[in-house]
């Protein structure tokens, strides 16, 4: 996902810009979903930002497809709501679903491209520095720290399992191999397992005590401060204004 | 000057029951380089555990530099884990962070080191096993026998008195095996290698042990324990096909 750059958006500490996104996508969730003018000035604010940190619109496009498992149950809304009813291209459907689903699509893929465009301008491991600071506590980062170390590790060994079966000739057909997966699987767990206990006996043998030592500092200056604050400060000016324009819409 | 290993009279036996050692006496001077053979399950793994206090609760003592290993001492006990190098045999169990450099760093930062120092004492265990151009490349992204290098730089990081090796030249390639003994020659530490590979004991260790049902069954030049037949075959051990001990001056 991390795509190497060396824009402002990219120096900046990766604490600030996890803010930022959180406040941007508050101020989207918290706008009304009858104003649609304010969801296409936050799309404009995003693209700004991916401009801005020279991400390519293609690459921020292909990921959002992520979210289309996520977003199915939007597309159903209009038919299984209830409701007055309105036509639309021939078809009857509910227009409290058509405005449920349109409030789903429009928030989802709003959050979903300002996550995308924190990913893609700060490396995992500095973004997990950035959750640590903002008191996550430790235990969970040093998880995930783990896992982005692991996983590759863990996908080569499952690999080899599976070349290994297949060099004896196996391949699943039909669900009565699952049998066999199911043991592989679990083969494979206990040897993760065997791998934890032998990482953490090398991690006491270098003097570890709970706590993993603090190697990288990440410290944010006022102006990097303001920088990110643009971001989430439109957005909720936006929203604000949303909101007034809804008021006097009543 | 006090040795740089004293073990007297260890003995252990596992929660489940298995005794694992029998009172085993083991005593390495400073600057010695000494081999642990012994064939599988002979107790190497359980010996060595002891030596930084990972394993205790047996009877013995275990002495490093002077200093008793006491594992209800933590403080001492940090000291110890400075002082014993462990190398584990596989690499990804010992590298376990996003980056080389942050690896190298985790021993010396849990001792309490920063700043100038910390990047000093990385930069030198780097330099000493010839990884000095990987430091901000990710474990995983190196070759086999770059990480087993970079795994002994992350304890030569933290000065040890002692340097303990489980398997160095397991899984390397020929190339790789050479290299790592040069650089294992090079150093001036105490160095205690656990190996099935007796080639490479009696290339890189002048004195050698053998460890075979939770004792030391002999003691003495790598040289000689190779050429003794009968001991070889009492405790499993081989010579590769077509290896001749080389007869040392």
């Amino acid at each position: 996902m991390y795509r190497p750059g060396d824009s402002p958006v990219h120096r900046l500490p990766p604490h600030c810009k996890i803010l930022a996104v959180l406040g941007f996508v508050l101020a989207v969730v918290a706008t009304p979903r009858e104003q649609m003018w304010a969801f296409a000035v936050y799309a404009l604010l995003l693209a700004g930002a991916a401009a801005f940190a020279g991400v390519p619109y293609g690459h921020v496009a292909r990921r959002v497809l992520i979210e289309v498992p996520f977003v199915g149950f939007a597309f159903l809304l209009p038919f299984l709501a209830t409701g007055p009813r309105v036509e639309v291209l021939g078809l009857e459907v509910s227009q409290n679903g058509l405005w449920g689903a349109w409030n789903i699509l429009a928030k989802g893929t709003l959050g979903v491209v300002a996550s995308i465009l924190l990913a893609t301008t700060t490396e995992p491991r500095v973004l997990l520095l950035g959750v640590e600071r903002l008191r996550v506590p430790p235990l969970l980062t040093q998880i995930a720290t783990f896992m982005f170390r692991y996983g590759d590790v863990v996908v080569a060994e499952m690999r080899r399992m599976r070349t290994a079966r297949a060099a004896r000739g196996f391949e699943a057909r039909d669900l009565r191999d699952a049998r066999i997966l199911g043991r592989s699987l679990g083969a494979l767990f206990l040897r993760c397992f065997e791998r934890g206990e032998r990482v953490h006996l090398a991690m006491l043998s270098r003097g570890y005590d709970g706590r993993m030592p603090v190697l990288l500092r990440t410290d944010a200056s006022g102006g990097q401060w303001a920088a990110s604050a643009v971001l989430p400060a439109t957005a909720a000016a936006v929203s604000l204004a949303a909101w007034m324009a809804q008021w006097t819409l009543l | 000057m006090d040795a740089s290993l004293k073990v007297s009279g260890l003995a252990y036996a596992y929660p489940d029951g298995t005794q694992a050692l029998f009172g085993v006496d083991v005593t390495i001077g400073r600057g010695e380089r000494v081999a642990l053979l012994g064939p599988n399950g002979a107790g190497k793994t359980t010996f060595v555990l002891h030596l930084n206090g990972i394993l205790h609760g047996g009877a013995g003592t275990v002495r490093v530099g002077g200093m008793e290993v006491d594992p209800r001492d933590k403080k001492a006990l940090r000291e110890i884990r400075r002082r014993v190098g462990l190398v584990f045999q596989d690499p990804d169990d010992q590298l376990f962070m996003p980056t080389v450099r942050e690896d190298v760093a985790f021993g010396p930062a849990n001792l309490g080191v920063r700043g100038a120092e910390l990047e000093r004492r990385v930069a030198a265990a780097l330099e000493r096993v010839g990884m000095a151009h990987v430091a901000d490349r990710a474990p995983q992204h190196l070759s086999f026998g770059q990480r087993r290098r970079v795994a002994v730089a992350t304890v030569l990081a933290m000065e040890p008195e002692i340097l303990v090796l489980d398997e160095p030249s397991s899984n390397l390639d020929p190339a790789s095996r050479r290299e790592l003994a040069e650089i294992l020659s090079s150093l001036d530490v105490t160095v205690l290698m656990v190996t099935h590979d007796l080639p490479y004991a009696a290339q890189l260790c002048p004195r050698s042990l053998v460890l075979s049902g939770g004792v030391v069954v002999a003691d003495g030049p790598t040289h000689e324990l190779l050429a003794d037949e009968r001991l070889m075959a009492e405790h499993r051990l081989e010579l590769p096909y077509g290896f001749v001990v080389p007869q040392r001056s």
